[in-house]
């Protein structure tokens, strides 16, 4: 970020979420950079930004579509970039409709699944096979995250083909109606500046000075640079708020590039690690997908994945995944039994952490273990979360300190409202004390790839212990309690590797691990000795490893993950601190930073380039490309894989080679963004017709109620929108900060920010007491009235927004502060993408005073539901059929449709031609 | 004490030294002189990394008798070169803050009290428990015939505080067991 020439920071209060890494920020505006915030609050961010433009919640696609808009109209788009290393030039399936022609929907929709079937989206393939019927939809409703950070990788079945570049129809001269870049410059064409102003809440004046500051520092001599964190990420629509700036970001060539890019600010210490060496239900560990119930066989698994055909390194997927099975059931995986690819369990549809909760509510889930996190507290609808442990027969708490969700049962708000009796909890609650992150040794993975090792200072005091050592112990328990099993459903459990070298206390080696992770030669002269790059993976058993993309950190049988050489001054790379996946790049798609021949952009700018006497890729970072591969290597269509990969395929991971302006599959809710309001909100829709995102994930339960949007009935009764977000001294749901003295007295009460407009409108002092009611909570809180937050404009009536950090929780034993959860306000509606709920925007009532204590609370509740005929259908429908005027156009467009060209009409023999 | 000197006087000093503005050495005391950093007499420093957010911030952990006496930014990281915000800074509460729980805690069905559990029969528990629920729960086949080998009896929340190595563990054990809902805050 230092590098870069301005930096935009949208859906982050960087300067307090992550405070040390915004000298980076800082330093880059000392070096002259342009700094903008664009937040609903005015926080310290703002105040060292070059300027803050205060923005409503949710309404992000509208700005950045109109920043996108004003690019591609005032042609500031960086044309030699975007026509190497995008798909801009790519034709588009002519079955494609777009939210113009459907009026806010997508080709494909279904309006009684809420799902889209993305065949329509697909690209246009020069054999005139219409790719897209062999394109059956496999994505259970919200699986998009199944196929995680490599999603768009032949993820439907359809073995990549349809994305290998040389069938792909294109127009070099951009020119063709269905290129990428005609049907982007028609999408966005209705965000406009005006449309910002009505939307958002931004005036001209202040679109105009971000417009100009981007597109004047971006080029080939200069770079702008995105940062966003849960600001983005925590929306029905949050993925594709990030593709709006990535698509942005395409256009203007700073993908790829130094002080360029998008930076994902992430909050905790390996939240990156976690989803690398994943703790989700979809992912195995390097981004492999857990096998639906689809893939039976191996072979129909791989296929799901990518094609040994399709070109880049996911055609060598099946190299990743027999090294992961062999590196789990060592001489128990063979070639016989497709690498006991059977041993693995199969996913039916979505099993993230909500649909969780919800089959706790069901009755249908046993046991929980929670590991260093407070649900009780930290995830949206707490109350859902602990009528949800309420059910369960034994739950397991680690942590460092007795959080709510180890105390609820005596001493959470519904004991207090009298809603659950403590002598009626039939839950058993285990309390295992963990160890801190001084008292192990192992890796974290910070918020840019980077993976360092931490040395142990001692040991964990008392029964505090690892999860390392507490799940190796469990699993040789569990192993011996089924030792002599002849049920086949227990062979998984005692065929797998779990044999790691202990250390003197007993402990297990958590440098083994790292190495089993790492990989290793099984048979051969090297045999035992680690891998050093993950193209050494064979898919022939002789090689193991348990995370594809980690090789590589053990290179060398040194732990390149601890290296730590002393600093002697500034270096933008750092090359020999740690290690960064993969391979140890610390800048992603590098190739991009030169230019088609391979020359830097510019000389201020250059990072990687291509040194035609040596002919290889050099500079200052391991370059993210084939060392060998020239600028102008121009592969012919036999070439598979790696090999397959052109001189201008930057975009080495997608299975086109180009970074995509357009998403041809791999997004379940559209292969661009289109701007919808969120679940709540007080505004109507002005962009389409559509009020929420049709392909939102809901759980409609009587426990789960939404309030009322727009002006439909009620919705006057929760005229407010709130945000919720972090404070500098406390951490997430509380349980590394309100135990600790320092930072509860630097931080100690639950308050809401409000603007002095709505302290006046409401009746509210400063520093007084407010209740906040929304249709699942209410709750109380000091009031921060402070012009930080301003009342906006929005589609000509004024739209007040409140403040709400969530760190505060009722209950927790010896926590040196409680509060109110803000979270508990909150409803569960979710990305369909990611399955992410939607916590950054919800509606409520806001009286003065507090709240009302045991059950009168509830009735409060309740109160407010019946006063805005709040019921379980309230806001569930996936399209806004109610509106007779949307329903009546959609008929007319789908008739003209069926009338003109549907594909399914016209006899076989004629499809996929042109029309 | 030292005996009294004129030459001890800070304006004196003040005069004599480099430090004519007497904002250092001219007017440090003796008993300032004689102050030491209580890092100083730690037995050993190790290198670490903050917990907290993920921006990972170099640590240096001063341990003293077996005790973390105090943890300050490493200098040497390029990331944070020496600094820590608030909480990477309290970050030694971590480990000795008086409400940090170092015993098992155990409450049985419908008890309203905690009592306590030896670590070794809490982990001899949970596997039982384990087991159970994973029969229980088991689910072979879906309604086609086709196999899920699944449990769907236990679920788990939590790893993006973890480390790798222990996530690696875990998504191992509970993938092999066959229970699938396993979600940390990544989803969150």
């Amino acid at each position: 970020m230092a590098n870069a020439d301005c930096i935009v920071i949208q859906g982050s209060n960087m300067a307090e979420c992550h405070p040390v890494g915004f000298q980076w920020v800082s330093e880059a505006k000392a070096r002259g950079a342009r700094i903008i915030h664009v937040d609903p609050r005015f926080t310290r961010t703002s105040a060292v930004a070059d300027k803050h433009i205060s923005i409503r919640v949710g309404s992000d696609i509208v700005l950045l579509g109109a920043l996108i808009n004003h690019v591609l109209s005032n042609e500031k788009w960086f044309r030699e970039y975007v026509l190497a290393f995008t798909n801009a030039s790519a034709l588009v399936n002519e079955d494609f409709r777009d939210t113009e022609d459907l009026d806010g929907l997508f080709s494909g929709y279904d309006p009684a699944t809420g799902r889209y079937d993305n065949a329509s989206w697909s690209y246009r393939l020069k054999s005139g096979d219409d790719e897209s019927t062999a394109n059956e939809p496999q994505q259970g409703p919200g699986m998009g995250d199944q196929f995680g950070a490599a999603g768009p990788v032949a993820v439907d079945g359809t073995r990549g083909d349809g994305l290998c570049r040389d069938e792909i129809e294109t127009d070099e001269t951009l020119q063709h109606p269905f290129t990428v870049f005609q049907i982007l410059k028609r999408h966005f064409a209705r965000y406009t500046p005006d449309l910002v102003q009505q939307m958002c809440g931004i005036s001209e004046a202040d679109f105009d000075y971000l417009a100009r500051s981007i597109t004047e520092n971006s080029g080939r001599d200069r770079t702008t640079c995105f940062a966003y964190a849960v600001g983005w990420t925590q929306h029905t629509m949050g993925a594709q708020f990030i593709r709006t700036a990535a698509i942005l970001q395409l256009l203007l060539g700073n993908m790829g590039r130094p002080g360029g890019g998008i930076m994902a600010l992430r909050g905790h210490a390996s939240i990156q690690g976690s989803t690398d060496i994943p703790t989700l239900f979809n992912l195995l560990p390097g981004y492999l997908p857990m096998p639906m119930v689809t893939a039976g066989t191996l072979t129909d698994y791989l296929d799901g994945i990518a094609s040994p055909a399709q070109k880049g390194y996911w055609a060598n997927a099946e190299a990743y995944v027999v090294n992961l099975l062999k590196a789990w059931w060592g001489d128990a995986a063979t070639a016989d039994n497709d690498w006991a690819y059977d041993y693995l369990p199969r996913l039916t549809g979505p099993h993230g952490t909500y649909q969780t909760v919800a089959a706790m509510l069901d009755g249908t889930v046993d046991g929980y273990f929670v590991l260093g996190q407070n649900p009780a507290v930290g995830s949206a609808h707490g109350r859902l979360q602990r009528l949800g442990m309420a059910k369960l027969k034994w739950l397991v708490v680690r942590d460092l300190a007795l959080i709510e969700s180890a105390t609820w049962w005596k001493d959470g708000p519904e004991i207090q409202s009298g809603e659950l009796r403590t002598e009626d909890i039939e839950t058993e609650v285990f309390f295992m004390p963990a160890a801190t992150h001084v008292e192990k040794a192992g890796t974290f993975t910070q918020t840019q790839r980077m993976v360092q090792w931490r040395h142990q200072a001692l040991q964990p005091p008392g029964d505090a212990q690892s999860e390392l050592d507490f799940f190796y112990e469990l699993g040789l328990r569990i192993r011996e309690k089924l030792a002599g099993s002849d049920d086949p459903r227990d062979r998984p459990l005692l065929d797998l590797t779990w044999n790691y070298p202990l250390d003197e206390h007993g402990n297990p080696d958590s440098a083994a691990v790292l190495q089993e992770i790492n990989g290793r030669f099984r048979t051969g002269d090297k045999a035992g000795q680690p891998l050093s790059s993950y193209a050494e993976m064979r898919t022939d058993g002789s090689t193991e490893g348990g995370c594809w993309i980690y090789t590589g950190i053990y290179a060398g049988g040194v732990n390149q993950a601890a290296r730590r050489p002393a600093r002697t001054g500034h270096d933008p790379v750092n090359p020999d601190w740690a290690w960064v996946w993969p391979a140890d790049r610390r800048l992603l798609y590098n190739r991009a930073s030169a230019d088609a021949e391979g020359r830097p952009w510019s000389e201020r700018k250059r990072y990687v380039w291509w040194d035609s006497e040596q002919g290889r890729w050099t500079g200052d970072d391991v370059p993210d490309f084939p060392a060998t591969l020239a600028p102008d290597a121009r592969p012919g269509p036999e070439a598979t894989g790696p090999a397959a990969l052109s001189g201008l395929d930057a975009f080495i991971m997608q299975a086109d080679g180009k970074g995509w302006l357009y998403a041809p599959r791999g997004l379940v809710d559209g292969p661009l963004p289109a701007h919808y309001e969120a679940q709540e909100s007080p505004v109507r829709n002005t962009v389409y017709d559509q009020q929420r995102s049709p392909a939102r994930v809901t759980l409609a339960r009587p426990d789960n109620l939404s309030a009322p949007s727009d002006d439909d009935p009620g919705a006057n009764v929760y005229p407010y929108m709130f945000t919720t977000y972090r404070l500098t001294e406390h951490h997430t749901a509380g349980g590394m900060s309100r135990w600790l003295p320092y930072l509860s007295e630097l931080q100690p009460e639950m308050f809401c920010e409000i603007s002095p407009e709505l302290a006046a409108e409401v009746g509210i002092e400063p520093y007084g007491w407010a209740t906040l009611i929304s249709p699942r909570a209410a709750i109380e809180a000091k009031c921060l009235v402070t012009d930080r937050m301003r009342p906006l404009v929005v589609n000509g009536r004024t739209v007040h927004q409140i403040g709400l950090p969530y760190h505060w929780g009722v209950g927790g034993e010896q926590a040196v502060v409680s509060g109110d959860s803000a979270n508990d306000l909150l409803g569960v509606v979710m990305d369909p993408n990611v399955l992410i709920q939607e916590s950054k925007v919800g509606s409520c009532a806001i009286v003065a005073g507090r709240r009302p204590r045991g059950r009168a609370r509830l009735e409060l509740v309740a109160e407010y539901r019946r006063r805005a005929g709040v019921t379980v259908d309230t806001g569930m429908r996936p399209i806004d059929v109610e509106r007779g005027e949307h329903a009546m156009r959609q008929d007319r467009l789908e008739a003209e449709r069926v009338n003109a060209d549907d594909p399914w009409v016209v006899p076989d023999d004629e499809q996929g031609g042109e029309r | 004490m030292a005996r009294f000197s004129p030459l001890n006087w800070p304006v004196v000093r003040q005069l004599t030294t480099p430090d004519r503005f007497g904002r250092g050495e001219a007017v440090t005391s003796r008993q300032t002189r004689d102050l030491k950093p209580r890092t100083a007499t730690a037995d050993r420093v190790v290198q670490s990394v903050c917990p907290y957010c993920a921006v990972g911030c170099g640590q240096l952990v001063y341990v003293k008798d077996d005790k973390v006496i105090d943890i300050e930014g490493d200098p040497d990281s390029p990331i944070s070169r020496g600094r820590l915000c608030p909480k990477g800074s309290a970050s030694e509460q971590l480990v000795n803050a008086p409400g940090r729980q170092t015993q098992i805690k155990y409450r049985a069905p419908y008890s309203t009290e905690w009592q306590s559990l030896s670590r070794d029969k809490a982990i001899d528990m949970i596997a039982e428990r384990f087991i159970e629920s994973r029969r229980r729960w088991w689910q072979d086949t879906d309604e086609h015939g086709r196999p899920l080998r699944r449990t769907m009896g236990i679920a788990s929340l939590g790893g993006a505080t973890l480390d790798n190595e222990e996530n690696y563990l875990i998504k191992k054990l509970f993938t092999a067991a066959g229970a699938i809902q396993i979600e940390n805050q990544a989803r969150i």
